[in-house]
């Protein structure tokens, strides 16, 4: 059953995306903020922000997504995904300074009407994803949560092996393959 | 930029995890993020990543303070009339978009300084944690053999080099560290251009290099 209700979840976000980006529906971007705001907010935290600067960033970040839900691919990557590259590009402006060179576009947006079933099989393994983190040895985990928080430097993060990306990764390896043969 | 279908060597996990979390020297992330510029199957193995990161996301939550959804509509509506911006198609070149940031421009717009025996540099402007050079190698000409006290990634835009362990092509990168030392050589058939970015100081094997290390920041 809990899976039924974490996809029936994730559906919802994709969902409410649609709405920012066709309607500027504000009751859908209430809906992803009362999830995701005190989430990225709790991520910053763990950065390293205090409370009052969190909370300033985490406002910024939702802003953000209202702005660029156009940008929102659901076949590439979920609404939780998504919102942590905003937030983890946040932090590194508000918190260390510097910057994260991007890598170019793709010379194309998302389709305007991305296939549902990819969207909701990508949604799906996202979240499995997230259940696998779950079950992975304590230290692997913690190791994971360090470096994704900014407490370890990249030459710590050491080579990491046996965390199940595969299936996620030929997930989006197959929706690059399609847009770019949409695309010719 | 073109999708190259041969690149052989890629980043490892921990150098694309790394840059997923943001926790890589800009000059480091510079060569990841161009490499993928380049590379399909890194942009894959990087969206894994940043699944991961959302997935972290999602497991803690802090509350927010009482009125920060009507604070945050506020600066939305501030903001204006959203801009749908796409990204620009953009001209076929040698460098990709984040290096052409840097430069100012594609190849044309490199300001290459003479570093000896035919070999070029042009350094940009990153922070100092870490150093982001551009490599002009003539064809068939050698970097002086060097060690590593950090890590080297050197990632080939044209040309190719050989060193002892393999060839690197077009979008092919090169992670080089304390074990390894090498005497990188440009292939025969074309003018080598490499974009290599290093976090200490290269253990240059022999006086001359070594003297000259400290103005070349190499």
């Amino acid at each position: 059953m809990a899976s039924t209700i974490e996809t029936a979840e994730n559906e919802d976000w994709v969902a409410c995306m649609a709405l920012i980006r066709d309607a500027a529906d504000e009751a859908a971007f209430a809906r992803l903020f009362g999830h995701f705001a005190p989430r990225v907010k709790a991520f910053l935290m763990r950065s390293g922000a205090d409370a009052a600067l969190a909370e300033e960033v985490a406002q910024d970040v939702m802003a953000t997504l209202w702005r660029k839900a156009h940008l929102f691919d659901p076949t590439r990557a979920s609404v939780a995904t998504w919102i942590f590259t905003i937030a983890r590009n946040r932090r590194i402006d508000a918190l260390r300074r510097a910057r994260r060179p991007e890598p170019e576009d793709l010379p194309w947006g998302p389709e305007p009407e991305p296939d549902q079933t990819e969207a909701l099989a990508l949604q799906q393994e996202s979240a499995a994803l997230g259940r696998a983190l779950a079950t992975l040895p304590d230290k692997q985990r913690v190791l994971i949560e360090k470096a994704y928080f900014g407490d370890l430097s990249h030459s710590e993060i050491a080579e990491q092996t046996g965390l199940p990306l595969g299936t996620i990764k030929s997930r989006i390896r197959l929706a690059l393959d399609r847009l770019r043969h949409a695309m010719k | 930029m073109t999708a190259m279908t041969t690149i052989a060597h890629h980043p490892t996990d921990g150098l694309l995890m790394a840059y997923s979390a943001g926790s890589l020297p800009e000059a480091f992330s510079l060569t990841v993020a161009t490499h993928v510029s380049m590379c399909d199957e890194c942009r894959a193995r990087l969206g894994a990543f940043d699944t991961l990161g959302g997935a972290l996301l999602e497991k803690e939550a802090a509350p927010m303070a009482g009125d920060s959804l009507a604070a945050t509509v506020a600066r939305i509506r501030a903001g204006g009339e959203r801009v749908r911006e796409w990204p620009l198609p953009r001209k076929a070149g040698v460098l990709p978009a984040p290096l052409c940031d840097y430069v100012g421009g594609d190849l044309e717009a490199v300001r290459w300084r003479p570093i000896g025996m035919g070999l070029k540099q042009a350094i940009l402007p990153t922070a100092r944690d870490a150093t982001a050079r551009l490599l002009f190698i003539p064809a068939g000409a050698a970097v002086p053999g060097h060690g590593h006290r950090g890590t080297e990634l050197t990632l080939v835009l044209q040309g190719a080099f050989l060193d002892a362990t393999a060839r690197f092509g077009p979008g092919d990168i090169e992670v080089s560290n304390e074990d390894v030392t090498h005497t990188p050589v440009a292939d025969i058939g074309a003018d080598c251009i490499c974009l290599a970015a290093t976090d200490a100081p290269l253990r240059f094997r022999t006086l001359l290099p070594r003297l000259a290390q400290p103005f070349l920041r190499i």
